[in-house]
Order: structure tokens, then sequence, then C-alpha cells
């Protein structure tokens, strides 16, 4: 966390280092974490990436082509009507990891965002639980149920609202809601 | 492959010439609505309510409630 600030502390200062804040940074990340081997990602550079809204990524999927790869771009370069249907879905791959049909496939991410709301939902129902047992203070006295009995009395005297409202409902002569 | 040429100009003007009648149509009809549903009965209520109110009555009744300072009871 306290690296994330200074990174951004950094791009306050001076426009120029961000990137070597930030690479520099996770380069040191990695070395701390001698268990695990991360790839770094240079995100100077264009990146491929599966998008619905963008068609076409700044880069193709594949860099590096083999050499029947590479003769099948050269054969790219002419009339298309040439490549057979197992060459055409092959120079898709290259240049794609997933198709429309396959980025749009239903993952049931939902399934987990409404499980994580209903655990979050319920474990906030017990810590409210626990606090009104032990945190909340003695009830006020305007709550008890004379003291409301007093004040819908009182209220009734001085006739709050008598047109449309709380004492028109009240019959005066009979003593008893309308 | 020789498509039409889809429509250029005039886009906002065509969803205005079809949203605006809608949307001052249903402005127009909800205040005409609450008029006379909510403002009318009220008005009238308040004119009822007042034809046969009697204010000496009313504040003497206030006052053998006991919620004036001004005035007690008069039994006090």
């Amino acid at each position: 966390m306290l690296r994330l600030t200074s990174g951004r502390l950094g791009s306050l200062l001076a426009r120029c280092p961000i990137a070597a804040l930030t690479t520099s940074s996770r380069v040191r990340m990695e070395s701390q974490q001698s268990h695990e081997v991360v790839e770094t990602v240079d995100m100077s550079r264009p990146l491929y990436y599966d998008r619905r809204d963008t068609p076409l990524p700044d880069k193709p999927y594949t860099d590096i082509l083999s050499d029947a790869d590479k003769s099948l771009k050269q054969k790219e370069k002419g009339p298309w009507i040439q490549l057979t249907n197992e060459e055409k879905i092959t120079l898709y791959r290259l240049m794609f990891y997933q198709t429309y049909a396959e980025m749009k496939e239903p993952k049931g991410e939902w399934k987990t965002v409404v499980g994580g709301i209903f655990f979050f939902l319920g474990f906030t129902g017990l810590v409210v639980w626990w606090q009104r047992i032990y945190v909340y203070p003695p009830h006020p006295r305007t709550i008890d149920e004379d003291w409301q009995a007093m004040q819908l009395q009182r209220m009734l005297d001085m006739r709050v609202n008598p047109v449309q409202g709380f004492s028109a409902k009240w019959d005066y002569e009979k003593g008893q809601w309308k | 492959m020789s498509l039409p040429k889809p429509v250029m100009r005039g886009l906002l003007a065509k969803r205005l010439r079809f949203h605006l009648p809608i949307a001052f149509g249903l402005a127009i009809t909800t205040a005409l609505v609450f008029k006379y549903t909510v403002t009318e009965p009220r008005k009238k209520a308040y004119a009822d309510f007042y034809k046969q109110y009697d204010a000496v009555k009313e504040f003497n009744a206030m006052r053998e409630a006991g919620v004036f300072e001004s005035v007690r009871p008069s039994g006090e």
C-alpha cells in the first residue's frame, strides 16, 4: 500500500518518473516475494485485450510466429480466396485469443456476486445484533408506552392538523377514532 | 455489397419530433391529474372545515385540556 501511494506522490511532483517509480516498485515487490515468480507486464507498450466494446486490440495476440505461421502470413498478403477455411481459422487465432462468442459466454459471475451480497448482509445483521446487546445505550423515556400515550393525547388536545390530517380522524364527541 | 447510405443528419431533430410531444403530454397530464385528485379536494376540505368552524368553542376546548400557557383551565 505504501509503495502505491509513493508512486502517486511521485506523479504529483513530476510527470516523468511515473513509469520508473511504478516499474521499479513492482520489481522491488517481486524481488521480495522470492517464493513466487511473477512476470512483469510492461504497461508502457501496447497490450492485447479481449473486450466486447473494443473490437480491435492494440496488438495481435501472437507476436512470435513459427516458420509455418510466417509463411501463412505471407500467403495472407495475397488474395484471400486462396486461403482454405482451416488457414483462415489459424490466422484468426494468431490475431485474437477469444472469439466474440467465447467472450460473451455466460460465466455465472452473478451467482458469486449475489451470494457475496447475501453473505455480507447476514454478517452485518450479526454485527448489528451484537451491537444491540452490548453497545446501545438505554432507551430515552420518550419511547415508553405511557409517554407515547400522553404525547398522543396532547397532540389531540392541541388540534394538530384538524382539517385533513391527525385530529381530523379523531371524533371529539365520542372520544374515539373515526 | 452496395448498401444504402445511412442517415447522417437530422437525428436529434427526428428524436425530438417523436419524444417532445410525448414528454409535454405526460407532463401536462401529470399536472392535471394532480390538480383534480389532490389540490381541488384539498381546497374543498379546507372550505368545508371553516364553514362550520367555531373558533371560540375550539379555543375553550383547548384551554380546558391545558395546552396553553397564557390561559390556564378555568378551574385553577
